[in-house]
């Protein structure tokens, strides 16, 4: 393997000498991010080459109002929250969902399918599923939403945030930060979506979009067709996670999703409002969305804490620049979403470091 | 009385009275003890040595049962291993219980059976015990708590103070087994797998060791936090930096694949039969030689070894790509009740 990497290492070199400038790439999925961390891969390439950690954790990404709104939903001694682990640590007004697992109204679960167990469990209460994610978890979230309508359970919303990657893309490209050289697209999310979804990209803004796995090789590889195409000034859109990911994805899961859900807009944390970027409930199933059961409008939250995590996710700095960083703000004691999550750009720095003297 | 007539744990069993009494001497003692022992307010040993070391470690893992082990075989395992890393050879055990009231004679007959047969194996006695009983909701299922003693094995002096850079790092086999099992196997991943833990009394491996590899400097079962916590805290405690080598880690595949999935670092998974060795580097390829010869550590390796600190202390690991990346202090937030 370690012949492989040496060429690759070489082809990257080469081409960001001719380039003669800083290449900036983004990954836009938690789990190339920690993949990208975990096996030391910023140590093995050029200091010219800099990856950037943009919005790809469902954590990071989720607004302050969101966050605030369940924090609310908690209060309510009728409700039962059901979330996946890490959103019950993202500190919110008064508090994270954390504290409040004292009340005994807030649960973990591992899947949307263990929320919709929940609700069966609990009859006497009103089960709300925090429904984060991207279009890898929105086919899950669609399948319990069927079962629900299906069985008529009706103690039980989903409080939908599911978010769409490619908008997020075209919204940083379009404003926040036009200085992304090319994107590692999601593996992920191709293999539902099919990696078609990224063409526009490269045909609206020049940009190379390279899906790959989450082996290291793989990402090296990635990144070294990404390196090339910017040396050649040829934007492409390529794929190398060839076993798992098809140009047009899975047409089962996509048309669950298409089936419960419709984009809307929606806020993003750091991002602002992006049209048409977020899932919400059809209204034909509005019985089970908490927005309508609660009668709920999510209002957008300014982060005024001082946490940089908004700059982190549109790749503007790196977590170390941030004042909090490794002093008041740590995975034991986070301020921002990007220091909970375990996928979150904070995170993965804190724990893993930069092999360029960041930590 | 007889025991078809309780298929339950009551509360009173546990109140001192009848009941207790029929449970210890029938139910329990025979499982655990070859003789039948006289019942006294605490046990009288005579031991080798006036050098011993003590230890106490309490077991609340969910499930009772999993793929390699129970919690009986922990609580035994656990308390010998905590003895067998200092340098110890075990002796005896105390052995408690919390109970839950409603839990079934027959799941609490199959974990003393499990105790009494690990007890045996590993040559340590159960010397003294008690049993409590509480409402049910006030615990789950049965807690159990094991005191040790074990005495120090002559000459033997284990501590990071020894620890000195160039040194070696040994571990015995595959990291990250007991924690992936108890994780897949808990109600909410039900995901296919065939993971077994690692759960093992290491006393033999570790008298074997230090009977026989001089200058072993420091020995610690890493267990929860896994193999991360244990090499954080030798850096800590020595200031001393550590590298370990990605390709070295011996990790079973099927755990790899489940902690990927799961997102876990299986650095940072907990181990229930593992032991982190560290010795001079004149003594490694010896250490390495009697661990895989031994039933407990025929995956051993060496894995990395201690450095002189550059700035602040700190682990480090080349990966298999060529990378180089910190191998922090897991945080601690681990899934509820792996031991």
């Amino acid at each position: 393997m370690l012949d492989k990497v040496i060429e690759n290492q070489k082809i990257i070199k080469e081409a960001c000498e001719k380039l003669g400038r800083q290449i900036k790439v983004m990954e836009v999925c938690g789990t190339h991010t920690v993949a990208i961390f975990r096996h030391g891969i910023r140590a093995i390439l050029p200091q010219s080459f800099k990856m950037l950690t943009g919005p790809g954790c469902p954590v990071c990404v989720t607004d302050q109002g969101y966050i605030d709104t369940v924090l609310q939903l908690a209060e309510n001694k009728d409700v039962l929250i059901a979330t996946y682990g890490d959103m019950i640590r993202v500190p919110g007004k008064g508090g994270a969902l954390e504290t409040k697992t004292t009340n005994k109204n807030v649960r973990i679960v591992l899947s949307a399918q263990g929320a919709l167990e929940l609700a069966k469990e609990n009859p006497q209460k009103q089960v709300v599923f925090i429904a984060v994610g991207f279009e890898t978890t929105t086919p899950a979230t669609a399948v319990v939403v069927k079962e629900a309508a299906e069985q008529n359970i009706r103690n039980f919303t989903i409080f939908s945030n599911h978010k769409l990657v490619v908008p997020a893309m075209r919204a940083l490209l379009a404003g926040k930060n036009d200085k992304i050289d090319a994107f590692l697209c999601p593996g992920h999310v191709s293999a539902i979506t099919g990696y078609g979804i990224f063409e526009q990209i490269v045909a609206g803004f020049n940009r190379p979009c390279v899906v790959a796995g989450f082996e290291p090789m793989q990402i090296l590889e990635g990144l070294t067709i990404i390196a090339q195409q910017l040396a050649e000034g040829k934007p492409e859109l390529k794929s190398v996670y060839k076993a798992v990911v098809t140009q047009q994805g899975n047409a089962i899961a996509q048309n669950l999703v298409k089936e419960y859900f419709q984009p809307a807009d929606g806020y993003w944390r750091g991002l602002g409002s992006i049209p048409q970027s977020t899932l919400r409930l059809k209204d034909k199933y509005s019985k089970f969305d908490t927005m309508a059961r609660f009668g709920i409008k999510q209002i957008p939250a300014e982060e005024s804490n001082g946490c940089r995590c908004g700059e982190v996710l549109c790749g503007l700095i790196d977590p170390p620049v941030c004042q909090f960083f490794g002093k008041q703000c740590s995975p034991q004691r986070p301020i921002g979403p990007c220091m909970v999550s375990n996928e979150g750009a904070c995170s993965a720095w804190y724990k893993y470091g930069d092999d360029r003297g960041g930590n | 009385m007889n025991s078809n007539k309780y298929d339950k744990i009551l509360l009173a069993h546990g109140g001192g009275g009848q009941l207790s009494d029929w449970l210890i001497r029938k139910i329990i003692l025979p499982k655990i003890s070859d003789s039948q022992t006289e019942l006294a307010d605490s046990a009288s040993l005579e031991l080798d040595s006036n050098d011993i070391c003590f230890t106490t470690d309490s077991y609340v893992v969910k499930p009772l049962f999993f793929n390699g082990g129970d919690i009986g075989k922990l609580a035994v395992c656990g308390t010998i291993n905590d003895l067998a890393v200092s340098g110890a050879i075990p002796v005896a055990l105390s052995l408690s219980f919390i109970i839950e009231t409603g839990l079934e004679l027959a799941t609490f007959e199959r974990i003393l059976e499990s105790i009494g047969k690990t007890a045996r194996q590993c040559n340590v006695r159960i010397v003294t015990g008690d049993t409590k009983t509480v409402e049910q909701g006030s615990a789950d299922g049965i807690f159990i708590n094991t005191a040790g003693i074990g005495c120090k094995i002559p000459g033997i002096n284990l501590g990071t103070g020894n620890i000195r850079p160039g040194d070696k790092i040994i571990i015995n086999g595959t990291i990250g087994d007991h924690g992936m099992t108890i994780m897949s196997q808990r109600q909410e991943m039900k995901f296919q797998s065939q993971l077994s833990s690692d759960c093992a009394g290491l006393s033999d491996l570790t008298v074997e060791l230090l009977k026989n590899v001089p200058s072993i400097r420091f020995m610690r079962d890493p267990t929860r936090g896994g193999l991360a916590a244990t090499l954080n805290e030798v850096a800590m405690q020595t200031r001393l930096s550590i590298t370990i080598n990605e390709d070295a880690v011996p990790v079973a595949p099927k755990v790899r694949a489940a902690a990927e999935m799961l997102g876990f670092d299986v650095l940072t998974i907990a181990n229930e039969g593992k032991v982190v060795i560290v010795v001079a580097p004149e003594n490694a390829q010896r250490c390495l030689e009697i661990c895989r010869k031994n039933s407990l550590g025929k995956e051993a390796a060496i894995i990395g070894q201690i450095e002189q600190a550059a700035d602040i202390a700190v682990v480090e690991m080349n990966t298999k790509i060529g990378g180089r990346r910190i191998v922090s202090m897991p945080y601690g937030r681990e899934l509820p009740r792996i031991c």
